[in-house]
């Protein structure tokens, strides 16, 4: 069998030219053909980072609802109304459903994967078109259950985004009989869409590869997809089967949860938590991946210690399946397994305190360019840097009595979120723009839309680290029931950070002009505007249809060799022989 | 491999995985509980390793195909460790889980059903 | 049309068959799970010992037999395949599909006659598992039958021979599953 397989790839090589000149005859395709059933990877990247990008904007809507409800309790909310205590429930859990798994899934892995890893790796689409296409086409289904549970009677799902039983279980706590029902269902078909688009990008990434191109020349950004892709595949699997088992709880009857039947609710955290905290890292290595290149590319650095980063990246994936039950500390676990998942805790942070040595490590004594995607990266770095190192205290099992479910965490966990899906996602965004559309962004608007980003989200969640500190508990709908939480030194810090929430809003709006201004009239790109390295951008911008038309490249080289000593250009694409 | 020319080693082995469900049938039988572990699930996991190796050709895969599987049944083994001490534990040095027996359905038991006198604590083992 | 991507090698293992290895450790991580969450149920409740003693040995070594047979169908068809006779590989393929069909006749006459004994998913959490873990395994043989047909109409004439191989490692793991569930559900009393 391994004979024959040899044989068919020595045939499928030498009529890889002829079957290439074959692909681009079928080009005549109509609106629909072209834009929504397309099986073309770099349109079902833009269809994924435009539908993520309308699930932000929603995302974002939801948070403007509540934090006004906490900032001016029972107030009117322009445009919304007034929320009331169980359509906050739903706003809150929402807002963190749709931000993790309708955003950040989407934008990182499955719009930059679906763009990047063909490209980067010289091949002309992923290995399953059609399968790629039907990923896209189940997450939007989900995406549309998720929202039509507004709609149904009882509202949207509101036992917060961890969805823990019983309150999830049993339609008499929840009272949302059909909302927690779809909730459930539509995290479930995004599951099945990412688990079709990860086995086809780990599928793509180790068989399609340019001929010349060893593993150590696949650029880290497509390393930390496809690595992502591995962590999501390996943790999903109990959940789903936790999650048939939350449905038939729902819907039947039974009591997989109920320990007046049998059943222990503790064991949903556990399958909820083996599966979520490694999509942390599912979100957080594509992150790491994209300002890598960045980094490198405006530093004109080779990435130092590129290697010891993809073998970082492994052991984070490594250590991310014995961290989970840190979310549980207060659950009534074992003590002892508290201890031991304590300890796995504080040793994750190794492995990524080590690669941010290694970005830093990078820039110095590079020629730094401080582009509007560099200054993305350098903020995605100092921003992370908060998040993980407040990470520690609430790793420890000690501390985490004390600050668990409090606003310490809330406001520690948005700043490894908010990096990891905005921040970042700007910084790829406004670095492949110029490939994905053919035409440059303007510089001036950006950093205007940075600066008004990054300071307005500092100015929300350091607070909130205060708040967390002097006792304020989450998911609370209104604190002044709650006499030490209702005094005005408190409720002046909600208002701030209410209202640098509402400028940072504000800012959007300059991205989305600029956006969609340079998406008519900005500058056109040419190939390689940023003078980088990788094979995306030795094609036209935009790529044509099967990206390298008809002639495919040959890797010679890393991908990360700028300022080689003796060369007149200070990059050395790894296509150039020589 | 590819056994070109060998459907009888496929039927061999076909026929050694009915022979062991056979086993796997009987042992239990004797209701003696080393024999039910041995026959039941020791028998399952020859029974898998044979349908894996032969059927599958799992040993003639790159040696990274068996990494694969492998690393997902470890992951499962991680799986089992971490949430094992809380799931399937009843009770420690202070405490206890209040627990129900439940009573076998059907009909010659449908009396019990619902019953709230079948509630009482797990007996020790 | 086919894209350059999917005919390349650089791993050294024909595409189709790599992501169905794929395939196959995503679905052992959620049949992994159940069945963990199981034993774990199983072990801490002694008295479903008594509620197992209700299953149908008979019926459950019988489809037993069933799976393991279709396997050996279905690796002879993937022997035709390699061959290159495509329609001998059809018709192994279509006995394999015979099979599963066999499969569920005596899964749906079992669960009929145990849901009308009382034996419900809801009766207890022992039955909950049955029906959970069986159900989602006879999902896997419905839509592997299916997938099957597909597979044997194109093999039928002579195209795409390729996927009698994969369809195939996919059926052989539908068959270790259960290989598993047996006596996990029917004979650990």
């Amino acid at each position: 069998m391994i004979a024959g397989a040899d044989d068919q790839i020595e045939r499928d090589s030498m009529s890889e030219a002829v079957a290439a000149t074959a692909h681009d005859d079928h080009h005549e395709v109509g609106f629909w053909g072209k834009y929504i059933f397309s099986t073309d990877h770099k349109m079902i990247a833009k269809q994924y980072l435009f539908t993520g990008m309308a699930m932000a904007l929603i995302g974002g809507f939801f948070a403007y609802c509540f934090r006004m409800q906490l900032a001016f309790p029972g107030m009117e909310v322009p445009a919304y109304g007034v929320v009331s205590a169980s359509e906050y429930n739903s706003l809150v859990t929402n807002h963190g459903t749709i931000m993790i798994f309708w955003v950040a899934m989407p934008v990182l892995i499955a719009a930059f994967g679906n763009f990047l890893i063909p490209l980067m790796i010289g091949a002309d689409d992923m290995v399953f078109p059609k399968i790629n296409r039907l990923s896209f086409q189940i997450f939007l289904l989900s995406a549309i259950v998720l929202l039509g549970s507004f709609f149904v009677e009882g509202g949207a799902f509101g036992g917060a985004w961890t969805s823990y039983p019983p309150l999830s279980a049993k339609a008499e706590f929840s009272l949302t009989p059909l909302g927690s029902t779809l909730w459930l269902v539509a995290v479930a078909l995004e599951f099945v869409a990412f688990l079709l688009g990860g086995i086809n990008f780990i599928t793509t990434a180790m068989n399609a590869r340019a001929p010349g191109m060893r593993p150590f020349d696949v650029p880290a950004v497509v390393w930390m997809i496809v690595i992502a892709s591995v962590i999501f595949m390996l943790s999903v699997g109990p959940l789903i089967a936790g999650a048939i088992m939350l449905l038939f709880d729902q819907v039947l009857g039974t009591g997989f949860y109920d320990p007046g039947k049998g059943g222990d609710p503790i064991l949903w955290q556990h399958m909820f938590w083996f599966f979520g905290h490694p999509e942390v890292y599912v979100v957080l290595l594509p992150a790491l991946g994209i300002t890598a290149e960045i980094i490198a590319v405006f530093s004109r650095k080779s990435l130092f210690g590129f290697r010891l980063i993809i073998y970082s990246s492994i052991g984070i994936g490594v250590l991310s399946f014995v961290v989970w039950a840190h979310h549980q500390f207060i659950a009534g676990i074992d003590p002892r397994m508290a201890n031991i998942f304590t300890i796995t805790t504080l040793l994750i942070s190794v492995p990524v305190a080590e690669m941010i040595f290694l970005y830093i490590g990078t820039l110095y004594g590079g020629s730094i360019k401080l582009t509007t995607p560099m200054l993305w990266a350098l903020a995605f770095i100092a921003e992370f840097l908060i998040g993980g190192v407040t990470g520690i205290f609430l790793g420890d099992s000690a501390a985490d009595i004390y600050f668990h479910d409090s606003y310490f965490v809330l406001a520690h966990f948005h700043y490894t979120f908010f990096p990891i899906a905005i921040i970042a996602v700007f910084a790829g965004v406004t670095f492949w723009f110029p490939k994905m559309f053919g035409r440059m962004m303007n510089e001036t608007l950006g950093k205007i839309h940075f600066w008004g980003t990054v300071i307005p989200f500092n100015c929300i969640f350091l607070p909130l680290f205060v708040l967390g500190l002097g006792g304020q508990h989450r998911r609370i709908y209104n604190y002044q029931h709650f006499p030490d939480l209702a005094g005005a030194e408190f409720q002046d810090l909600r208002i701030f950070a209410t209202m640098a929430m509402l400028v940072m809003l504000a800012f959007q709006a300059v991205f989305l002009f600029n956006f969609f201004a340079s998406l008519r009239k900005g500058k056109a790109a040419g190939r390689n505007p940023w003078r980088s390295n990788t094979l995306e951008w030795t094609t036209e911008s935009p790529p044509p249809h099967g990206n390298f038309g008809g002639d495919f490249p040959e890797v010679y080289r890393g991908p990360y060799e700028y300022s080689v000593p003796g060369r007149e250009d200070d990059y050395w694409p790894q296509n150039i022989p020589g | 491999m590819s056994e070109d020319g060998h459907d009888t080693s496929y039927v061999k082995v076909w026929m050694v995985l009915v022979g062991l469900l056979i086993v796997s049938i009987v042992g239990p039988m004797f209701e003696i509980q080393a024999v039910t572990l041995v026959t039941a699930f020791g028998v399952a996991v020859v029974k898998a390793f044979l349908v894996a190796k032969y059927f599958m050709h799992l040993t003639v895969q790159p040696r990274f195909v068996v990494y694969i599987v492998c690393g997902c049944l470890a992951m499962m083994v991680v799986f089992w460790a971490g949430v094992a001490p809380d799931v399937y534990k009843w009770e420690g040095v202070n405490w206890k889980k209040e627990h129900v027996i439940q009573e076998p359905a059907g009909d010659s038991h449908s009396d019990l059903l619902g019953d709230p006198a079948d509630r009482h604590d797990r007996p020790r083992t | 049309m086919r894209p350059i991507a999917n005919t390349r090698s650089a791993a050294g293992i024909p595409t189709g068959r790599l992501a169905v290895w794929w395939v196959v450790g995503s679905e052992i991580v959620i049949f992994g799970g159940l069945l963990v969450a199981y034993i774990m149920y199983r072990l801490s409740h002694p008295e479903w010992a008594g509620h197992a003693a209700n299953t149908n040995v008979v019926a459950g070594g019988l489809n037993t037999l069933i799976l393991l047979s279709s396997s050996l169908s279905a690796v002879l068809a993937h022997q035709a395949a390699e061959r290159g006779d495509g329609p001998r590989a059809a018709r192994l393929l279509g006995l394999t599909i015979l099979g599963a069909l066999g499969f569920l006749t005596v899964k749906s006459i079992e669960w009929t006659m145990e849901i009308q004994h009382g034996f419900t998913i809801t009766a207890n959490s022992f039955w909950s598992f049955y029906y959970t873990a069986a159900g989602i395994h006879g999902l896997h043989v419905i839509a592997g039958a299916i997938i099957m047909a597909i597979v044997a109409r194109d093999a039928r004439e002579g195209r795409e021979l390729h996927r009698v191989e994969l369809i195939g490692i996919y059926w052989h793991f539908v068959d270790l599953v259960w290989i598993f569930l047996f006596p996990l559900l029917y004979i650990a009393k």
